[in-house]
Parts: structure tokens; C-alpha cells; sequence
């Protein structure tokens, strides 16, 4: 059943593209999915949620979808929270209506099949449809340098996404299970032989995808040329699909992953530090919140770096945890970020820095919100981001004995300078655009109106629920896991 | 009796929440909202100082063994602590129903006000560190919002960031200090910490001292920040930019005192004797030494009333650093309470000054004002006294505990900062209420000066009262955060603040009594006190170099290598054989896109079944 969640924004692109209204179709799409992934939170134990078909008996594949285990869980959370209001926060140039809405469902919905499937090979295939609509988007509908930004997202990405297929294929084969089940592939053994080029093919190509140093040069101007909805679904969901992967398949490969160690923290701290220095001299709104995310991938790949280092999720319990935390706070909060600029660049016709100032006089509401989601990218406590950010560190020293520091730890250490870098950044950006004198474009600039301020919101109220209460998330990763075929609940184990 | 103190948490955020939703349109009454929320946690604070209560906690986040609690530590310590907040935080919110009477966004800084009581609550309750890390962090946020209250203003706005980025600095060290504390005890709770050293010698409770002796350094680094300790001190001058009663509020007596308090709080739940075997613990005492000292020599020249009253903040909040920094938290903690409600007492008249002078700042520009306004004339010059360390009042008690603990700790060296820090105080305390309230009228505004109404002079009536009293055993006993007092006796600490109080009134009174202007302004050393030992010129230098040239090198590295060279080589690369492609196909993205699908499913389905 839980292909539902698929099967209703394809469907809803479907009745656009054939004629049906596009906005209205849009909206009622992605808020029934919306309202199914809010209350799966709820009704957690109903097995009628997984489905398993196969399509492919040789290789064995299946369209197995359901919810793995919490992190899944979270993940759909993300992605309906930030389709909703995407599809809300659109605005399509005139005559574009159908491609418009239509690709931001596809997008939703290739995200939602990521997360959702239970086999790898649909879970690889899912994301990769989901880049079609995407980079359709930033070359036909995008702004200023669009066409540029989307061949280089194209072309980056799509180098990602074969080496990360050649890394699932090794992975698969060397397994030696019978099917691309997940529950089949984590209880088989790979030699270790094998694992360390496995492992290296993943970082990579996961890497890529997750804008890891030195492949983040797409991000930012790909970002920044997107329509919004496309900036906000790719930077705050598709984006976390390489994580996730990393994370989910981590337990095969651990100590493939163990001997890249070292390799894998000198480029987290390239994302926080190097990427770090890079957005300070942005000088535009949309390039430095596209670098900005870009740096804080490296956080979450921090507390994967604690994971590995640790040996498993028995010896460093907190690291996945803190990980999937603070991708759900990351996704909300970047989301809000992309949504305000944008209704920045419509009011004032710029977001260039040097040519804003006062916005915050003539609309103070936007001012409110988008000091609400910096405050959160710069992880104040009691919005998301703190949470996640605060568990990553934790689980950076989680291990830690009060002796010399390992490597973990100076990495911990030499990251949280990143938290002094993202306040310079954001705060001369608010500085600049919000504060100070008003000046001829912004004295006059309309608030935001009702249909700016209702997704805003949405978002904001989960970075506060997150933030204030994080065991709201944690709670959700302590059920216990079950899908099509894994009934072995936890509980069942422990008996 | 927990649920009281739950209260008086929950109060001020659920003031500041209905005022950012509700009433934005009705000014007046989210100012009666703050100020009554501000009433009635006092009145709790009162009520729950005596009784004994229990401490119950809410699980924040939780995995494992982890649990990260908020909760409530109702001991002696924090309550005190409460009566100083709620206390000082009530009467500035009263002074401000009439300060900020006619402000455009009224609403804004009391809802700031508010949310300032809530966080500066939590860092006073908090029974961990980390409860304690997050409304720090948002205390440091109030500030943010309160300094650029007028944020229109260049110059507000840039003080408020300059504020918090400074205090992040201090935070950095303050978290990995944290983390490495837990990493070495297992614990974040401030009992937790008291039971695992018990009084014990460290070496044999941990693998190495010095790591342990790190760690206490780096957690210091936070105090730094927020109690605006030399390097770190350069926001608090600049967050005068805020409105005055804030000044009072939040950049004298509560929030800066943070750091203070939490060093306190550190000392007392690892303990005193523990923490004096531990290596590089001088370090401290002499940062705080060498603050109150720079700061003092600053103060001597500065000519804005609020300026001047900052850096003797600053040197006052040295005074406490460093009898924290020499094993003495009692002394560190009463000089806290004492100096709480004497340095509102001063700023909140020199907002009453500035009010009554259509908002002119310089002393020069004043002159006269004991004929103009009696009431802010006679408590503006108690408050002087009690700073000056004048005997028998507030500050002078807590001054001589400090002194003693320099003595006793045979830290001469600091001894002679203090005492001289102690001079000086009283020097430019003098200078600026000579210059201000006697002479004669300097300008026409200090000419049409009038008193200010009741709203403003009751809480200046108030807290001059409790410069006088709260050094006296009766108060301090039972109202300072930690009290320890071993009866008064005449010795070296005596003779140093009396003769400080001598030299230094008897110098002020040659050069600035009926002075017209400053006589050691073309002092060429007075010059560089005035320009503060060009300390932000330096910053600024080191700003504009280290950080944005280096991120300046670094984004066209990122650029022209990365971007360019390394990784765009391969996409040109790739981007050539695709551009082929798109020459045999229809040559636009579309097809581009379509064909790559295509062959990620064709690639995808070959290998599948080769394999």
C-alpha cells in the first residue's frame, strides 16, 4: 500500500499533463500525501503499508516498497512536508503551467519512491527518474544562467549516478544474494577484499550526489538558476538520497568504509571548512544559500564518519540518530530558505546583497521567517537544526575516554569552527538584506500574502516541533523496523 | 513548589509568544503583558527561595544511554541567582513603560524582553550543561534582537552582529569543552559532576589531568564570550547601541554576569579543591585581572555616559572572573549580586539622564543636573559611591571579599591589579558625575533637562537601596546566589580600597571638578586608552585579512581549480560527447534528458541480465 504515496503525485502529473487544472490537481496531490505520511506516523504498526511484487525473476528484483525502519520513516516525512509546500509556494510563468506542476510532482514522487523501496534496484532507479523533471526544470524554467547550471547538474550528476550503479551492481554481485531485497543484501557477508573498492564507489558516487568535496561545484549554481519548488525539493529531499543510501547500505561495507576513513574526513571537513570560507564571499542571496547547503552536508557526513569509525551502530548509537535528525532539520530549513528568497527576488526584483537593505521595515513578516530559518541554519537551539547538530557532535565524542583525541574528534572540533562560519554568513546576509536603511527597492516591498506565508509556516512549525522536542523524531527511530518480508520486529528478536 | 519554578520559566516565553502573535496591533498592552509576567516571576522567585524543593526533569532527546534533559536545579545557588534576574528584570521592565513610551515598535521590545526573562531563567535553572548551552545560546540571541532594536540604524545593526558572532567564538570553545567534560565523567549534570570527582584528587579519577584541565579551559572560553573577557570583549562596548534600559538589563547585571555564574556553577559542582589541582587554573584569574584592568584604563577616557558605564562593566565583570579564577566563587558571586543592582542603579539613571536631555550621551554636553533632576542627582550618586567601593555600601563589601581572596591566595600580583583597578574606578566614576550632574549647564538640552516621572524614578529609588543594604549580612545571607562570609577585619585589602578610594576620588576632584573640558585629552597615553589600545582597529584588520581575503583566495581556488580545472575538465569532457549527441539529436535539453533515461534504464537492465 505504500506505493501509494507513489502512485498519487504520478497519477495527479498524469491528469495534468492530460488536461486537468494544473494548480488545484497539484495542491490536492501532494496534500493527500501530505496528509498519509503525517498519519503513518500514527498508525505505525499496519502491515497493510508494504507491498512486494516482483518484476524480474532473474536477476531476482522487486517492486518492494514499505516503510524499512524509522529512518525511512523520517525521510517520507521530509519529502511530503517539503512537496506540499513546494507545489504551495509555486508560482509557474504563464503557459507553463502543465510541465511546471507536473515535474514538481514527478520530483516528489521519484523522492518518495527512493525512500520508500525496500530493494535496491528500485531505490537507485526512483531517484534517477526524479533527476529527469529536475534538470528539465532548471533548463526550461529557470533563471539566469539556467542553461548552463543544468547541463553542469546534468552532467555531474548523471557521472554520480553511473558510478554509484557500478559501486550497487560490485555490491549486489560480491553479496552473492539471491534477490535486491535489502533485507536479503544486509544479512548476507562480503569479503572484505572486495568491500574497499565497493566502499570507494559508493563515497563517490553518493558523493556526488550529496555534493561532497570536490564534487560540489553543481550545487550552488544549479540552485540558484532552479524555479524554487525544484531548488527546494532537490537541496532539502533528493539530495538526502545519498545519505540515506550511505547510512542504509553501510552495514555490508563496514570495513570497506573503515579503510577510506581518513579520506572520508578530510573531505567533510573541505564541505564545512573550504565550502565554508566559500559562502562567506557569496554575493548573492540564492548562490550562498546554495553553498551554505553544500557546507552542511559535511555535518551529516561527520556523524557518518563517527559511525564508521566506530565499527556499527552498537559501538556509536547516536551517530545514526543525529544523522537522520539533523537531514530531516537540513531539509526543512533550506526548503524555507530557497521558499523566502524567492518571494525576496519576486518583491524586489534582486538578490544580489549590495543592492538590498531595510527589507525588514516594509515586510517584517518575511523578515520574522527568514530570520526563523537562518536562525536554524545556523543551529540555534530550539529550532531543528540545533538538535541534529548538537547529536552529531555528541556522537563525535561519543567514544571519547579523556585521553588524545582520535581523528574523529579533532574533526568534531576543527567542524564546529563551521558553526562560528555559518553565523558570519547568514547574519551579514540578514544584516544586509533585512537591516539598515531602506533603500528604493525595498521601501516599498509588498509582505508576504497569504499563499507565501501558509507553506512558510508549515515549515517553521516543523523546525520548532523538531527543535523543542526532539525526541518527537527520535521516538519515530526506536520502532521497531518492518517491511515486506522482515517481520522479524526488533521485539520478535529480543524475545 | 516545582511547578511554581516551572512558571516562572514558562511565563516570560508565553509573554513574548502571545506579543508576537496576538498583540502587534495593541502596543500598550503587550507592554502591561511583559511587565506583569515580569511581576509575577519575581514574586515566585520570592516565594520559592525558602522552601525545599525537588528537581524533576523532561526528557529533551533521548537514545540509549544518552538522555538529555531540561529541567529545573532549584538549589540555593539558582535561586538567589533568580532573585537578581526577576528582581532587576521587573524593575527595568517598569522603567521602560516609560522610556520606551513612545517607541514605533514597542511591542518588539518587550515581546525581546520577554524572551530575554525566559532564556536568562533557563541558564539560572539548568541542572546540565547542555540545558544550560541552549539558552545561553538564546540569551545571546534576546541580545541579538534587543541591540538591533533599532535596526534601521548602521550602526545598531552592525553592533548586534558583531555581538553575536563574538559570542559564537566564545561558544566554539564553550562546546568542546562540553564534549570533551562528558567524554572524560560520563555526564553533563551538574550533580553528576559532584559525584563523580566527590571531592577526590583528579589523578586518580581520570587518564590525564591535563586533558580534564583543557576541557575546564575551553568551557571558560564560553564565559569569555559572554561576560565579555579580554580578547573577547570588544561586542559589549557596541551593544550599547541598544536601548539603555536593556543596557541595564541585559549588558550589566544579568546576562553578561552569565559567564560568572557558570563558572561559578562549574567550580561548586567539581569543587573548589579539585579544580585547584588541576594545571593553567591562573590563567583565568589573570584574564579576569587583565580585563578589569584594560577596561578601567579605557573607561578614564571615554566621553558617552553609556560608554563609560560599559567599560567599567567590563572591569567590574573582571573583578568577578577573577576571584572565580582564584577559588573564590562566594566572593565572584557576591560581588554578581552586589554589583546587579548598583550597575542597573547607574545605567538605568544614566537613562533617565539621557531621556531627560533628548538623548544626548555626552557628558560634556550635560553639566548642572543636580539642580535639574534631585531624584536621579542623589541615587545616580549612590550608585557612584557603591561602584567606587565607598565604605559601608553594597560595593564595597563585595570588593574587599575579592581583595581578601587575592591576599589570601598570595596572588600579589593580581592583588596590585586589583587594587589598582580599584583606583581607577573610582577616578573616571568621579570624573563622570562631576562633569555630568555638578558645574554648570554645557548645553541648552542639559539646560531644559526636567525630572523624570514616578515610573522611572521608583525603580532608581528602589535599587539605590539596595546598593546601600545588599552587602549587609541580613539581604546577602539570604538573598546572594553564595554567600560566605568570615567577618570583617582590618588588614591589607582594607588599606589598599580605602587608599584606591583616596587617590583616585582626590584625582578626579584636582583635574575634572568645575573642569570645562578634558585636561589630559591631548595626552598622547590618554589617547590611546580613548581609542580602547586600538584593539578593534586590530580586529577589524584581522577580519578584513585572515577572513575574507582568505575566503576570497579560497572561492577563486574553488572556482578556477576545482570548478575549472580538476573536476570541470571532466565535465567538459563529458559535456563534449553529450554536445555530439545532442548534434545527432534534436540538440536541446529535452532530449538530452529523455536519452539519458533511456540509457540509465538501458544500462541498468544490460548489466542486470549480462550478470
Amino acid at each position: 500500500m505504500s506505493i501509494i504515496f507513489v502512485l498519487i503525485p504520478v497519477l495527479a502529473a498524469l491528469a495534468i499533463l492530460c488536461g486537468c487544472k494544473a494548480r488545484p490537481t497539484a495542491l490536492i496531490a501532494s496534500g493527500l500525501t501530505l496528509f498519509l505520511g503525517v498519519g503513518s506516523v500514527f498508525c505505525w504498526k499496519a502491515d497493510v503499508w508494504s507491498v512486494t511484487l516482483q518484476v524480474l525473476s532473474k536477476p531476482s528484483i522487486h517492486l518492494a516498497m514499505g516503510f524499512y525502519d524509522g529512518m525511512s520513516l523520517i525521510m517520507v516525512l521530509l519529502s511530503v512536508l517539503v512537496l506540499f509546500t513546494a507545489v504551495f509556494a509555486g508560482k509557474a510563468p504563464e503557459g507553463s503551467q502543465k510541465l511546471y506542476y507536473s515535474s514538481i510532482l514527478l520530483i516528489g514522487a521519484g523522492g518518495l519512491g527512493a525512500f520508500l523501496s525496500t530493494d535496491l534496484f528500485f531505490f537507485y532507479a526512483f531517484h534517477e527518474l526524479a533527476l529527469i523533471p529536475t534538470f528539465l526544470m532548471i533548463g526550461m524554467l529557470g533563471t539566469g544562467e539556467r542553461k548552463e547550471a543544468a547541463w553542469k547538474i546534468t552532467i555531474y550528476l548523471a557521472l554520480g549516478s553511473i558510478i554509484l550503479l557500478a559501486g550497487l551492481i560490485w555490491l549486489v554481485s560480491a553479496s552473492g544474494s539471491d534477490t535486491w531485497l535489502f533485507k536479503d543484501l544486509l544479512a548476507s557477508k562480503i569479503d572484505p577484499k572486495n568491500q574497499t573498492g565497493i566502499a570507494a564507489l559508493l563515497i563517490v558516487g553518493f558523493g556526488v550526489l550529496i555534493s561532497l568535496f570536490p564534487f560540489h561545484s553543481w550545487a550552488a549554481p544549479a540552485y540558484a538558476a532552479a524555479p524554487a519548488p525544484v531548488a527546494m525539493l532537490h537541496a532539502g529531499v533528493l539530495k538526502k538520497f545519498g545519505l540515506f543510501g550511505l547510512i542504509r547500505l553501510y552495514p555490508m561495507v563496514s570495513s570497506g568504509m573503515q579503510d577510506w576513513l581518513g579520506w572520508l574526513i578530510v573531505l567533510l571537513l573541505c564541505n564545512i571548512l573550504w565550502v565554508g570560507f566559500v559562502t562567506i564571499n557569496q554575493k548573492r542571496l540564492d548562490m550562498m544559500l546554495g553553498n551554505s547547503s553544500v557546507m552542511h552536508m559535511g555535518y551529516i557526513f561527520l556523524a557518518f564518519a563517527a559511525l564508521v569509525q566506530a565499527g556499527g551502530a552498537a559501538a556509536n548509537p547516536i551517530a545514526i540518530p543525529a544523522a537522520v535528525v539533523l537531514m530531516f532539520a537540513h531539509g526543512i530549513s533550506i526548503a524555507l530558505l530557497f521558499l523566502l528568497t524567492d518571494v525576496i527576488r519576486q518583491r524586489t526584483g534582486t538578490v544580489e546583497l549590495a543592492e538590498l537593505g531595510g527589507l525588514a521595515k516594509s515586510a517584517p513578516r518575511l523578515a520574522f521567517l527568514f530570520g526563523l530559518a537562518g536562525m536554524a541554519s545556523i543551529g540555534l537551539p530550539g529550532l531543528a537544526n540545533f538538535s541534529g547538530e548538537v547529536l552529531v557532535f555528541l556522537s563525535g565524542f561519543e567514544n571519547y575516554k579523556g585521553e588524545g583525541f582520535g581523528c574523529v574528534q579533532v574533526a568534531t572540533i576543527l567542524a564546529l569552527w563551521g558553526v562560528v562560519i555559518s553565523a558570519v554568513y547568514i547574519l551579514r546576509a540578514y544584516r544586509q538584506t533585512f537591516q539598515g536603511p531602506a533603500i528604493s527597492v525595498t521601501e516599498l516591498a509588498k509582505d508576504l500574502n497569504l499563499s507565501d506565508q501558509i507553506p512558510a509556516i508549515i515549515l517553521a512549525a516543523a523546525l520548532l516541533v523538531v527543535g523543542l522536542y526532539p525526541n518527537s523524531l527520535l521516538s519515530l527511530l526506536k520502532k521497531p523496523p518492518y517491511c515486506s518480508g522482515c517481520d522479524q520486529s526488533i521485539e520478535q528478536v529480543d524475545k | 513548589m516545582e511547578t511554581l519554578a516551572w512558571i516562572i520559566l514558562g511565563l516570560p516565553l508565553l509573554s513574548a509568544v502571545t506579543i508576537h502573535l496576538g498583540l502587534k496591533s495593541s502596543k500598550n498592552l503587550s507592554a502591561y503583558l511583559a511587565t506583569g509576567s515580569a511581576f509575577v516571576t519575581l514574586v515566585l522567585a520570592l516565594i520559592i527561595l525558602m522552601p525545599e524543593t525537588e528537581n524533576r526533569a523532561l526528557e529533551w532527546a533521548t537514545i540509549g544511554d544518552l538522555k538529555i534533559e531540561i529541567g529545573l536545579q532549584l538549589d540555593s545557588f539558582a535561586k538567589g541567582m533568580m532573585i537578581v534576574v526577576t528582581g532587576v528584570g521587573f524593575l527595568v521592565h517598569l522603567f521602560s513603560l516609560a522610556y520606551m513610551k513612545d517607541d514605533s515598535a514597542k511591542e518588539r521590545y518587550f515581546c525581546g524582553l520577554s524572551l530575554f526573562m525566559f532564556s536568562m531563567t533557563g541558564i539560572v535553572m539548568a541542572p546540565n550543561f547542555l540545558m544550560m548551552f541552549m539558552f545561553w545560546e538564546l540569551v545571546g540571541l534576546s541580545s541579538y534582537l534587543l541591540i538591533g532594536h533599532w535596526y534601521e540604524k548602521d550602526s545598531a545593526a552592525d553592533a548586534a552582529k558583531k555581538a553575536f558572532l563574538t559570542n559564537r567564538i566564545g561558544d566554539f570553545g564553550f562546546m568542546i569543552g562540553i564534549l570533551m567534560l562528558w567524554g572524560i565523567t560520563g555526564t553533563f549534570t551538574f550533580d553528576g559532576l559532584s559525584e563523580f570527582f566527590d571531592g577526590a584528587h583528579p589523578e586518580v579519577l581520570v587518564p590525564s589531568v591535563t586533558i580534564l584541565s583543557i576541557s575546564i579551559l575551553l568551557i571558560f572560553m564560553g564565559a569569555m564570550g559572554k561576560s565579555a573577557q579580554a580578547p573577547l570583549h570588544v561586542w559589549l562596548p557596541d551593544a550599547m547601541e541598544g536601548p539603555t534600559p536593556v543596557s541595564a538589563l541585559i549588558h550589566a547585571a544579568t546576562m553578561v554576569a552569565a559567564g560568572v555564574f557558570m563558572m561559578a556553577r562549574l567550580y561548586t559542582s567539581i569543587g573548589v579543591d579539585t579544580i585547584g589541582h588541576l594545571w593553567g587554573m591562573n590563567t583565568i584569574a589573570w584574564i579576569g585581572g587583565i580585563t578589569s584592568l584594560l577596561a578601567a584604563l579605557m573607561a578614564t577616557q571615554q566621553d558617552d555616559i553609556k560608554k563609560i558605564l560599559a567599560y567599567s562593566t567590563l572591569s567590574q565583570l573582571g573583578y568577578m572572573v577573577m576571584a572565580v579564577g582564584l577559588l573564590d566563587p562566594e566572593a565572584g558571586m557576591f560581588h554578581l549580586f552586589t554589583h546587579a543592582w548598583f550597575k542597573a542603579l547607574l545605567f538605568l539613571g544614566s537613562g533617565a539622564v539621557i531621556y531627560a536631555c533628548h538623548h544626548e550621551q555626552n557628558i560634556w554636553k550635560m553639566g548642572g543636573l543636580q539642580r535639574k533632576m534631585p531624584i536621579t542627582f542623589l541615587t545616580f550618586g549612590i550608585g557612584t559611591l557603591a561602584l567606587c567601593g565607598f565604605p559601608f555600601t553594597a560595593g564595597f563589601f563585595s570588593k574587599e571579599q575579592i581583595l581578601e581572596s587575592a591576599a589570601h591566595s598570595k596572588q600579589w600580583g593580581l592583588f596590585a591589579v586589583a587594587a589598582l583597578v580599584a583606583c581607577l574606578t573610582t577616578f573616571y566614576m568621579l570624573r563622570l558625575f562631576f562633569i555630568a550632574f555638578l558645574g554648570k549647564n554645557r548645553s541648552d538640552k542639559a539646560n531644559h533637562a526636567k525630572e523624570v516621572g514616578p515610573l522611572m524614578f521608583v525603580p532608581l529609588v528602589i535599587l539605590a537601596v539596595l546598593a546601600l543594604l545588599s552587602g549587609y549580612q541580613f539581604l546577602a545571607n539570604n538573598l546572594s546566589p553564595l554567600y560566605n562570609h568570615e567577618g570583617f577585619h582590618v588588614g591589607a585589602p582594607f588599606i589598599a580600597s580605602i587608599s584606591a578610594l583616596v587617590i583616585g576620588g582626590f584625582l578626579s576632584w584636582k583635574l575634572y571638578f568645575n573642569a570645562e573640558s578634558d585636561p589630559l585629552a591631548n595626552n598622547s597615553l590618554c589617547k590611546i586608552f580613548r581609542n580602547k589600545f586600538y584593539i578593534d582597529e586590530l580586529y577589524a584588520k584581522i577580519v578584513g585579512y585572515a577572513q575574507d581575503t582568505v575566503a576570497a583566495i579560497v572561492h577563486f581556488i574553488d572556482e578556477l581549480v576545482i570548478n575549472g580545472l580538476i573536476v570541470g575538465g571532466f565535465s567538459r569532457a563529458a559535456g563534449g560527447i553529450g554536445r555530439i549527441f545532442g548534434r545527432l539529436q534534436s540538440g536541446n535539453l529535452q532530449g538530452y534528458a529523455a536519452l539519458f533515461g533511456l540509457g540509465v534504464i538501458l544500462v541498468i537492465y544490460l548489466t542486470v541480465f549480462v550478470s
